[in-house]
């Protein structure tokens, strides 16, 4: 595989957001302005690039039994620096942002390209594989950023979009919008890319529910 | 007294975990197709959150603080986390193995669930003294068993419904969710109003 198709696939053939569907509660949550989603994808995208280049360099050192506390560790390191680098540097953005800087943690992507990409690959492959990762995982935030901040608030980065702006659909904006317009992304998605991947060819590695799920192992469609 | 119920109302209703705050929705989505795992996972939930509360909150003012340590609490929180999930586990697999069986396969998703960890770092963020704290993680377990079973009730009915094939599986869970989080829209002020 060559290093263009590598980064290439993260953004739309396996996005990780929208395709593979990982990482919903940041998605979620931090979508509901352009600059917040641009802020979370380039916060997630630095960790997940100094995790799976560190992980894919001690992939021959860390014991296979004890990788996930191994993996969380190192990923809870670079959150931390992260965190202190945007409180210093973008204290705006760590307010718009909150509790969902230090939740990257436990953030599926980070963990899930780890157990999937870093640990079988080489550190320059799987450099360019987070970047592509955190590239899809961005465009995926501000794709539906846009179209919450354009209908809810009638604002694209704080500039006011004339008549939108008079007419807001604010519930957008709010819990029920982010749910509804993932829903509808996804189901976009499923309508236009009929040969996307199933949940069993890219295992369960990432998803949270694989311990009691299974299904994918067996070759069915996952909960 | 009015104080832990305000924080403890606000928790279950107003700023629930998963239809408003936006923590844990994977267990939210991929375990509540059947009521009874719906509910298994959540008082997995509840229980790990109480006492990674009663664990953490004592580190974070008593260790981490005092020392300027406090930067380190993302590392220390999710370490503790893990390990007290191991522990807990362990202890119910050796004492108590009859709800250690319809625990157990619930308990190793919790590590890396959002919920655990945001509500712990929320109680320091928000600055609540230890029981408030602790009422904090009550409510908030109760919230996530409130929305759980609530929607896998919602659930079961999309079982047997005609979905127009884009929207099969996760997409019309995804609306189904966004109707029942607009229900929870209208609690907010509830509380004010209560206690003024």
């Amino acid at each position: 595989m060559n290093q263009l198709q590598n980064f290439s696939k993260g953004l739309i053939k396996e996005n990780p957001v929208l395709v593979l569907i990982l990482g919903t509660c940041p998605t979620l949550a931090t979508s509901t302005s352009v600059t917040g989603a641009l802020g979370m994808g380039a916060a997630a995208t630095i960790v997940l690039l100094c995790s799976n280049i560190v992980i894919s360099a001690l992939r021959k050192i860390i014991p296979d039994k004890v990788r996930i506390p191994c993996f969380i560790v190192l990923i809870a390191g670079f959150v931390t620096m992260v965190q202190m680098l945007v409180k210093a540097f973008a204290p705006a953005l760590d307010a718009s942002l909150g509790i969902y800087l230090p939740l990257i943690v436990v953030n599926c992507i980070i963990l899930g390209r780890a157990e999937m990409f870093a640990q079988k690959n080489k550190v320059l492959d799987s450099a360019v594989d987070a970047l592509g990762m955190g590239a899809g995982f961005t465009l995926a935030l501000c794709l539906m950023a846009t179209i919450r901040e354009v209908f809810g608030a009638g604002t694209f980065m704080g500039m006011e979009i004339p008549v939108l702006i008079d007419n807001k659909i604010s519930i957008m904006t709010m819990a029920p919008g982010g749910f509804f317009v993932f829903g509808l992304l996804i189901a976009i998605v499923n309508k236009f890319f009929k040969n996307k991947p199933k949940k069993k060819d890219f295992g369960c590695a990432g998803c949270p529910s694989a311990a009691i799920c299974r299904k994918a192992e067996l070759g069915e469609e996952c909960a | 007294m009015t104080k832990f119920i305000i924080i403890l109302l606000s928790a279950v209703f107003i700023n629930n975990y998963v239809l408003s705050r936006f923590l844990g929705i994977c267990p939210f989505l991929g375990v509540s197709k059947k009521l009874d795992s719906a509910t298994g996972m959540s008082i997995a939930v509840i229980f790990v959150m109480l006492i990674s509360t009663a664990v953490t909150w004592p580190i974070q003012m008593y260790l981490l603080n005092p020392n300027n340590l406090g930067y380190l609490q993302t590392i220390v929180f999710i370490l503790v986390i893990a390990a007290l999930v191991q522990l807990v586990e362990i202890v119910l697999k050796r004492y108590i193995p009859s709800l250690h069986k319809s625990l157990g396969v619930y308990l190793p998703l919790i590590t890396t669930n959002c919920a655990v960890l945001g509500v712990t770092i929320l109680n320091i963020d928000e600055g609540y003294t230890f029981w408030e704290a602790m009422v904090n993680s009550l409510g908030s377990g109760l919230g996530f068993f409130l929305a759980m079973v609530m929607f896998s009730g919602v659930r079961s009915k999309l079982e047997g419904a005609d979905i127009p094939k884009s929207f099969k599986g996760l997409p019309i869970t995804l609306i189904a969710a966004s109707i029942t989080s607009l229900s929870f829209m209208g609690f907010g002020g509830v509380v004010e109003n209560l206690f003024g």
